[in-house]
């Protein structure tokens, strides 16, 4: 029983780092219909930042997470303003391999830098409870809360505030509602920037939880969070954080109780019977199609 | 306008008309495949061009199986699979599991067409398991079955020791040659062709375009949609195979993700839809990375930045939904002849 507690623990931090990832990848979809590959080497990006901030700078935790957050944020805006606004009326597919290639650019840009893995110095400190056999440790708890912070700080933003509501009705219909005066551009920038402001404090708590980077680390988190987005039907946001948490569960519970070998193979075929049943996923609904 | 200018324009029409005659000319690509198949037997066996060079030329003619492979999914069929090294693969192990433990080891090179087919025939069957989803889901969902796929293959690989695990086969037969590179590449494109022109072919085109509607149109299109699987995975598996017999050596780790990516790169580099923009994209990707080399960790930055201005100015690829005319049937050239249109294809909303 103390061993279920400890895993589900475990994977409560996982599953939240997969569901601030896969946030990012649902509201851009939701907005632009378009699935943006480069989303995962983003959140590889936050993770070099804080590595660097932390390490050149000596700045504490709640600064290089800001500061991360900010600059990828606006590298995000930038990706979207030079590689991906020119594709907006082109067909879907180049849009998408055009954010591939952006991918790609990003993981071995920053390998010319850093072509072995850092180790990333430790922000937080650590202190370890033990309540009823369970050993909690206070990165945990900070990382557990802080996602759940940013996540419904996310759904106020987008349920009560005018860029929230701005951006429900692009995601809409995205030819009237600029004619009603709703800045498109704008409204996509800042989709941009708060969805991959929170891909890079994924990334910045992902590199204190296990405290070392290199530039791959984006490729298999990525997918995995698109796959946590899918399942939770993409373009839905509570869906996004329900999909990455039962993705994150699965891993760790097969991890736990069987061979750890078998994580990526039970967990993916648990995928492909769910997407059997619900071929929108969980939350999402399939779009009516005109013939 | 200056006299320069007109004979350059002069020039430059003098050659397109060239270019358009060979195009039309029936005979080219017969001649053109008759000499590239004595030139494959006569370059290794006289080594006109260094190993190294031959080397090449074989992966870029794997990676035409690949990509034309991938490109009857995801160009012809309109859907986006990402598993594509997921099939590779299968087809590899099937092939290095045959030549490793269960041929008799002097009859190997005798049994490598053999072991090529069975490889594919094997590929093809697991092909199946994607090809079911695809008659429920489309479009993104399909992405994540395909990509599960992906894992689930490696996984699986991974997981068992009896052929290896994560530590791969090494030490295979290199029975991989120029002549077969050259064989099977022909053989793929032109079943890929004769797939496309026949009328399961233009299933595949009509689901592209709208599902719903080629329904209502009476196409079969459960039926067209796994015969677009099986042969799709069938030549990735083909691929898969000729690739473990040149790199002699296979671990899952070789068929990841990022391998995926580099297929669908060549596709949308050469254009969807098109068996010459396949030739093209694999043909310019391979050479490109190659050539690229000096440059060392540089080429892996420029590789992606390039794709993305071709994406941004030309969105569609090299080829995209255009063909050469060696590859059309006649009566199809002279139904668009007939229809007057400039165009071979005028299709749009594809891709999407």
């Amino acid at each position: 029983m103390t061993y279920l507690l400890q895993q589900a623990l475990n994977a409560l931090q996982l599953s939240s780092i997969y569901a601030l990832i896969a946030l990012g990848y649902t509201m851009v979809y939701g907005i632009l219909r378009m699935i943006n590959f480069a989303h995962g080497d983003l959140f590889m990006v936050g993770a070099f930042f804080s590595f660097m901030i932390a390490t050149f700078a000596k700045l504490p935790f709640i600064p290089s997470l800001l500061l991360s957050m900010l600059g990828v944020g606006l590298l995000g805006v930038g990706i979207e303003r030079v590689a991906y606004k020119p594709l907006r009326n082109a067909p879907r597919v180049s849009a998408v391999i055009t954010a591939l290639g952006v991918g790609i650019f990003l993981e071995n840009f920053t390998l010319v830098f850093f072509p072995y893995p850092q180790s990333v110095p430790v922000l937080l400190p650590v202190i370890v409870w033990t309540i009823g056999g369970v050993t909690i440790s206070s990165l945990q708890v900070i990382i557990i809360l802080l996602s759940l912070g940013m996540m419904l700080m996310l759904d106020f933003i987008v349920r009560r505030t005018m860029v929230g509501m701005a951006m429900r009705a692009i995601s809409w219909d995205k030819t009237i509602v600029p004619l009603l005066g709703v800045p498109l551009n704008l409204v996509i920038s800042v989709t941009f920037l708060i969805g991959t402001s929170l891909g890079a404090a994924a990334g910045v708590m992902y590199a204190q939880a296990f405290p070392v980077v290199d530039p791959y680390m984006g490729v298999l988190i990525g997918w995995k969070a698109f796959i946590a987005a899918v399942v939770g039907g993409i373009g839905n946001i509570r869906g996004a954080v329900l999909g990455a948490f039962i993705l994150g569960s699965v891993e760790i519970m097969v991890a736990a109780f069987l061979p750890s070998t078998y994580r990526d193979f039970i967990a993916f075929s648990l995928l492909l019977v769910l997407l059997i049943f619900r071929p929108y996923g969980i939350l999402g609904r399939p779009q009516t199609q005109k013939v | 306008m200056t006299s320069q200018t007109v004979n350059n324009n002069n020039l430059r029409m003098r050659l397109k008309r060239r270019w358009e005659a060979l195009m039309a000319n029936r005979k080219v690509l017969p001649i053109l495949v008759l000499v590239g198949f004595v030139l494959s037997f006569v370059v290794p066996q006289y080594n006109l061009i260094g190993p190294y060079y031959q080397l090449i030329l074989m992966y870029v003619g794997i990676n035409i199986i690949m990509t034309v492979s991938l490109n009857l999914i995801n160009g012809y069929m309109g859907e986006f699979s990402v598993g594509h090294a997921g099939f590779m693969a299968v087809g590899a192990y099937i092939a290095a599991l045959l030549t490793m433990y269960v041929w008799p080891q002097n009859m190997v090179a005798w049994l490598f067409p053999l072991t090529v087919i069975i490889a594919g025939l094997g590929t093809a069957l697991v092909g199946l398991v994607v090809a079911v989803p695809s008659f429920k889901t489309r479009g993104d969902y399909l992405a994540i079955v395909t990509l599960a796929f992906l894992f689930i293959v490696k996984s699986l690989v991974e997981n068992i020791e009896a052929i290896g695990g994560p530590r791969g086969i090494p030490g295979i037969d290199r029975l991989t040659t120029l002549p077969w590179v050259f064989f099977w590449t022909v053989l793929a494109l032109w079943v890929t062709r004769n797939f496309i022109y026949s009328n399961f072919g233009r299933g595949v085109l009509s689901i592209r375009e709208d599902e719903i509607a080629s329904d209502l149109m009476s196409v079969n299109s459960r039926q067209v949609k796994v015969l677009a699987f099986l042969v799709s995975s069938f030549f990735a598996g083909v691929g898969g195979a000729l690739f473990a017999h040149l790199l002699q050596f296979i671990s899952p780790r070789v068929f990841d993700i990022i391998k995926s990516t580099d297929f669908l790169i060549m596709v949308y580099l050469g254009g969807i839809g098109s068996i010459a923009g396949s030739i093209l994209g694999a043909t310019t990707y391979t050479i490109l990375l190659e050539v690229l080399r000096p440059l060392q960790v540089w080429r892996f930055v420029l590789m992606p930045l390039m794709l993305v201005f071709l994406m941004i100015y030309r969105p569609r690829g090299i080829m995209g939904l255009r063909e050469f005319r060696w590859f059309v049937p006649g009566y199809e050239l002279l139904a668009t002849k007939l229809s007057k249109k400039p165009k071979v294809e005028v299709t749009d909303a594809a891709a999407d």
